[in-house]
């Protein structure tokens, strides 16, 4: 880990460096290529995700004429296979034999984690479309590491707040009993200020949820806030509605659990359900505009917010290759390009804080029929419920420069 | 905790028992008859699923989309019985675990290329409210549904099994398939009917959860393991053990998450409590698995002397 740091040190030094001259930069040469490794899950039952990220990367890269920053760019796409290991040896033969200039694409936490010390190690960048753990945004916090995408527990902190401005009053909520449970709901009670009367810890990929359910009855709260990611939310959500639950008590999502991959499995019981996310399909920017119309051109299909991701990180890395002149050799002057972040989200208003993380706005979304038809779409309310968030861990981020 | 509550835990838990015996009724008969370990079996289960909600979006009815995806998913066991898992008998166990876990790989996105990761699938609106059973107790009508079809199913099954013919060679083939065969019983013939008797059943269990559950591709690998465990409980080749041994483990499961986290409230300090329910609740099922198996190895219902 401390291998970068040197590099980056010694960058800046070479003007005054006369020895130890065995790491300094060579006088930096304009690439004439972008290489990009792009390692996600593209298989399998979790490869949704995935796919959605590589269709909005790829999007961006087709629309720049193929280009990032002006040089023709490689992307190299390849499956994790939802494993961590595969990721890893991906990860290694990307940057070692391919000598590609920045990673990107992993979906899930767990397997990024497995996999980032390949990049980090080896001085290559690594881009975050979807995975920010807190640890990152924290004490582990990197000068190669860059989230495009949002804090693991944001859109929590988000559906705390919106339910503190809509005056809900007590609240249960679910998560799965694993780390990312505790965490998750950790955000939510760090915002909220309302009474929790039950938090229920499920197993990992529960499928039938009648007795929570009939818990949440019992306990009679005016919400309920869940973080149950994937097919287990799908299962919740269609049991609630099912159970008439939705009648006297009002269920608030985070934004991945109510997006078009989940919309189109729980079809019409998602209507009216409130969610928090960074982005929205409805946003009138004309980044997104673009977004969504190249996008529904190219795939027939409405764009998830992973697939936003993927577009934005795309956007990224064009943006970091125009300020520096292809000038990618030089790591102090890319890193400082992507810190500014000089390019047009389709979320809006977006940059980065001294932990690489975003600091950016959260939105209340509502699932309500599409305008343009063809079943059901989110769409947000005009004001932010957070604004200019940034995340609660980067006071414990020593960024090494 | 009110006994209303405990009681409508204890019909949750008999509901998803009924459903888990659809799923392990076909497969502890393959297990058992032909000694034949199908991981695959929570294939026909997904398999069944996206054929109902195939036809119910095509059909507009949900009694034909199930009734469909029956038929159709049972010709499907059939001819994968034939065509391919008949050549796996006389094999070892290794084997067969390896090639029909391939089947899950070439299942999985076999579905996928047809229909897509997930399709929708809702209940029929007519029973979309809740029933009121007792003053103060409403339960989902849905679920009440499920219920009876399970019931009735398992009811069935049992007069298959213990009254008519094909049950009495079914039965035969269980305990001792080799005296079977010498007395003159197409064997062949009647494992494909099993076989395609139990992948219908696995599709009647994947459309009637559907509207419940996620239809989405890996459906059938989380259900399959308490398959299984229902198998091992019950005795392997059991009908009767795989129905009884579905109940209990139905029960365990949601009274684990229900009272029993409440029990552990009321003898120990809250921090502790909400750290081991949970916990406890995820393995209750195992623990009780392994206590059937200590005290009698064969399951509850042995076939085989």
């Amino acid at each position: 880990m401390t291998q970068p740091t040197r590099i980056f040190k010694q960058s800046l030094a070479t003007a005054l460096a006369t020895s130890c001259l065995a790491f300094a930069v060579p006088l930096a040469q304009a690439a004439d290529k972008v290489k990009v490794g792009f390692v996600s899950t593209l298989s399998g039952p979790s490869s949704a995700l995935g796919v959605d990220i590589r269709d909005g990367f790829l999007l961006a890269v087709k629309l720049n004429g193929g280009k990032l920053g002006g040089l023709p760019a490689e992307v190299l796409v390849s499956d994790d296979q939802f494993k961590p290991d595969v990721a890893k040896q991906l990860f290694e033969k990307n940057i070692k034999r391919d000598k590609v200039d920045f990673m990107t694409g992993v979906v899930f936490s767990n397997i990024m984690l497995a996999a980032l010390p390949e990049a980090l190690d080896n001085n290559t960048f690594y881009i975050s479309p979807n995975a920010a753990p807190s640890s990152i945004a924290g004490k582990d916090c990197n000068p190669l590491f860059f989230a495009v995408s949002w804090p693991n527990d944001a859109y929590h902190e988000a559906a705390g707040q919106f339910a503190n401005t809509r005056d809900l009053k007590s609240v249960y909520l679910v998560a799965p009993n694993y780390q990312a449970g505790k965490d998750s709901l950790a955000g939510f009670k760090r915002m909220y200020k309302g009474q929790v009367v039950g938090e229920n810890y499920t197993k990992l990929g529960q499928l039938d949820y009648a007795a929570e359910l009939a818990e949440i009855r019992a306990a009679k709260p005016q919400a309920v806030y869940i973080f149950l990611p994937g097919g287990m939310g799908i299962n919740f959500i269609k049991q609630y509605v099912g159970a008439g639950l939705g009648k006297d008590t009002t269920l608030l999502l985070p934004g991945f659990s109510a997006d078009q991959d989940v919309i189109k499995p729980v079809g019409e019981a998602m209507a009216g359900l409130f969610n928090t996310a960074h982005w929205s399909p409805d946003f009138s920017n004309p980044a997104n505009q673009k977004f969504m119309a190249e996008f529904q051109k190219e795939y027939g299909r409405i764009p998830t917010l992973y697939a936003s991701q993927g577009y934005d990180a795309a956007l990224l890395i064009n943006a970091a290759v125009r300020d520096t002149k292809g000038k990618l050799e030089d790591r102090a002057a890319v890193r400082k390009a992507l810190q500014a972040a000089k390019f047009d989200s389709v979320r809006g208003p977006f940059k980065f804080n001294t932990n690489q993380y975003p600091i950016q706005n959260y939105y209340v979304r509502v699932v309500g029929n599409n305008p343009n038809g063809g079943g059901l779409i989110n769409k947000s309310f005009g004001e932010p419920i957070l604004r200019e968030r940034g995340d609660a861990y980067v006071q414990d981020c020593k960024m090494k420069n | 905790m009110s006994g209303l509550l405990v009681l409508e835990q204890l019909l949750n838990g008999l509901q998803f028992g009924l459903m888990l015996f659809l799923l392990a009724a076909g497969l502890t008969l393959v297990f058992g008859v032909m000694d034949m370990i199908n991981l695959a079996h929570g294939s026909l289960y997904m398999v069944g699923a996206f054929l109902a909600a195939w036809l119910v979006g095509i059909t507009g009815s949900f009694v034909l989309g199930v009734l469909g995806a029956m038929l159709l998913t049972g010709l499907f066991g059939m001819v994968l019985e034939s065509g391919l898992l008949r050549s796996l008998y006389r094999r070892d166990h290794l084997s067969q675990v390896l090639a029909t876990y391939a089947l899950i790989l070439i299942l999985n996105d076999g579905v996928k290329m047809l229909f897509g990761n997930d399709l929708p699938l809702s209940a029929p609106a007519a029973l979309a409210g809740s029933v009121q059973l007792l003053p103060g107790l409403n339960y989902p009508a849905y679920r009440l549904l499920i219920l009876g079809v399970g019931l009735l199913l398992a009811l069935l099954l049992y007069l298959l099994v213990q009254k008519t013919r094909l049950g009495a060679l079914v039965r035969a083939g269980a305990s001792n398939r080799d005296m079977t065969l010498v007395m003159g019983v197409d064997i062949g013939r009647l494992f494909t009917l099993v076989f395609g008797i139990g992948a219908a059943l696995c599709a009647v269990a994947g459309a009637l959860l559907g509207p419940l559950l996620a239809v989405q591709v890996g459906m059938g690998e989380n259900i399959l393991i308490l398959a299984f465990v229902v198998v091992v409980i019950g005795g392997i080749g059991s009908i009767r053990g795989a129905l009884i041994g579905a109940v209990l483990v139905g029960c365990i499961d949601t009274l684990g998450r229900s009272l029993l986290q409440h029990a552990l409230r009321e003898v120990l300090p809250p921090q502790w409590a909400s750290a081991a329910g949970p916990a406890f609740a995820s393995i209750a099922v195992y623990v009780f698995m392994a206590a059937v198996l200590a005290l009698k190895p064969q399951g509850l219902f042995p076939v085989r002397a």
